[in-house]
């Protein structure tokens, strides 16, 4: 894999683990996909090889569709690491409490209208939060962790991110829940068009309406 | 309070979700007294809805019968009727609803509706002494994580599509198992997968926190019927795809609720492989597993007499009028006041 220096553990999730680390002179992300004792050795070779090969793929996809994404340095199947760029910046999350009324309506505009890009094209995130998307110093807001995407180009499967989006506005910051969401919805309207954007809130009061979500409603 | 022998207070449940009709008896301290399963065994095939209801009102007095000659005591000792209001199959909910109204209004006294996968959850509180756990209710007709947050009892994942049981007895079924009375299908896919060495790759479909199992019970099925596969490679195979799915989601709930116990229940529970698999995550994040005696994690009127006797004590009454049954009742739906 080549010589990587001082690997810093900096983020521990049930899948994987991501470390920071220093690789021919550049700022890495190594995501390494952990072995899980509980299945056997060949699923666990089968799921870690799939999800390893898979989500540099969609990274690279979204790139093509116009939604900046880490730069894939190198895939190592064998053992189930990912190495790629380290995005310097802040977190959207971070930001949209720091900044003034008119820059939070803007920035929840572009990353409505990266996430149409990304529907359009037929990329489906999976985990749409305000911790995935990374401003950097040059203004571009970068998606990252792919691990749950999926492709396709079903009205079901952009419901779902879409309302996944919506979710993580409410829980981390639900004083502008509402109008950061709308924002959104805007920006991915410019891309989509807006027969495409009824369809889709359509589909979200539905996933709102399976009884899933009710109690989240009611806690606003 | 009417009907209390020697200071004790009882509530009477039913349970007719499904294939099993069971009546259950648990003084208001949550002593089990009674608990009579009678399952309908389908002489081919799954389970017809309407001829499992045609079942349970054949067996319900006899079933009802026994409960109180097991509990010792009689009709009038009781306070409360609790039944399992839904989910379930249309004919068999129905059938139990109009036993415990008969009976509610007969005894004058107050029927509760219970739901099920609730009542699931509550019993294995109940006989396992865990608290706050995350819970693995798997079964013929249930595929469900869920962990308490906020008054109810939050589903962090589920499947999309069948259950994970219903994928083993589909299964076993097209495979022409054969099943003792008493035994099932799940049961006899274990033993054989038991001597299955090989692995065969089948679909392993985890969306999020959801799960599906359509698409992995037809490519089972299809290499099946090819015939180039020996029967217990596939039903090893079957096995660890299935039950590595629910092991990741239960784990995922796991690590984000960072609660400190691991319930495993349903008819699916009984499954030693299952058991291990959930048993290894539990230790990997220093929780308790517990897993349900095979009594209390198939469907039973126990967990419907015990959840009654909670909501009851809380305030929960089900009048007559609004005691109609909930097919797709969801177990996020229900506030849970005696929770804290």
């Amino acid at each position: 894999m080549g010589e990587m220096k001082s690997p810093l553990l900096i983020k521990k999730g049930a899948e994987a683990s991501l470390y920071l680390a220093d690789w021919h002179g550049r700022k890495v992300i190594m995501k390494k996909r952990l072995p899980k004792k509980y299945r056997v050795s060949e699923l666990d070779e089968q799921i870690k090889t799939y999800r390893t090969i898979h989500e540099p793929q969609l990274i690279h996809e979204a790139k093509k569709a116009g939604v900046p994404t880490p730069t894939i340095f190198l895939v190592d199947v064998k053992g189930a690491t990912i190495v790629m760029e380290f995005i310097e910046g802040k977190q959207a999350k971070q930001l949209l409490s720091e900044v003034s009324k008119s820059e939070r309506q803007r920035l929840c505009f572009k990353i409505g209208e990266l996430i149409g890009k990304l529907h359009k094209y037929g990329i489906i995130h999976g985990d749409l939060t305000t911790s995935n998307m990374i401003l950097n110093s040059e203004g571009k807001i970068f998606f990252v962790d792919f691990g749950l995407g999926e492709k396709s180009k079903e009205l079901e499967a952009r419901g779902v991110d879409l309302h996944l989006m919506k979710r993580a506005l409410q829980s981390t910051h639900f004083r502008f829940a509402e109008e950061y969401f709308n924002a959104v919805i805007e920006g991915y309207s410019k891309v989509l068009g807006s027969e495409t954007v009824k369809n889709v809130l359509e589909k979200i009061g539905e996933i709102e309406k399976r009884g899933r979500y009710i109690a989240e409603r009611k806690k606003r | 309070m009417k009907g209390r022998k020697a200071g004790k207070s009882y509530c009477l449940g039913i349970e007719s979700t499904a294939d099993d009709f069971s009546v259950g008896i648990s003084t208001f301290n949550g002593e089990i007294t009674a608990n009579v399963i009678s399952g309908y065994v389908p002489t081919k095939g799954g389970i017809h809805p309407r001829e499992a209801a045609r079942h349970h009102s054949e067996v319900a007095s006899k079933i009802l019968e026994k409960a109180f000659k097991k509990a010792g005591i009689k009709p009038r000792d009781l306070s409360i009727i609790a039944f399992s209001q839904g989910p379930g199959l249309g004919p068999c909910l129905r059938t139990g609803a109009t036993v415990a109204r008969a009976l509610a209004s007969y005894l004058d006294i107050p029927l509760v509706g219970v739901n099920h996968c609730v009542a699931h959850i509550e019993i294995g509180k109940l006989e396992t002494d865990t608290k706050d756990p995350v819970t693995l209710y798997v079964s013929g007709g249930n595929t469900i994580v869920s962990a308490f947050d906020s008054g109810r009892y939050r589903v962090f994942g589920e499947t999309l599509d069948i259950a994970l049981g219903n994928c083993l007895d589909v299964f076993a079924r097209e495979a022409g198992l054969h099943q003792r009375v008493g035994e099932p299908f799940g049961a006899v896919v274990e033993k054989i997968a038991a001597k299955g060495k090989k692995l065969i790759h089948l679909p392993y479909t985890v969306k999020g926190m959801d799960m599906s199992f359509s698409g992995l019970l037809t490519a089972a099925i299809n290499l099946l019927k090819k015939g180039e596969y020996k029967l217990e490679d596939l039903c090893y195979s079957l096995q660890e795809t299935v039950f590595s799915m629910v092991t990741e989601v239960t784990e995922r709930a796991l690590a984000h609720t960072e609660k400190k116990e691991v319930l495993l229940t349903g008819g699916v529970a009984a499954n030693k492989r299952l058991q291990s698999m959930i048993k290894a995550i539990a230790k990997e994040h220093d929780a308790k597993f517990c897993v349900m005696p095979r009594e209390f994690a198939v469907d039973n009127g126990a967990m419907i007499a015990w959840t009654g006797v909670l909501a009851y004590t809380h305030g929960v009454v089900t009048p007559i009028k609004e005691s109609f049954v909930r097919l797709r009742w969801r177990l996020e739906e229900v506030e849970i006041p005696w929770v804290k």
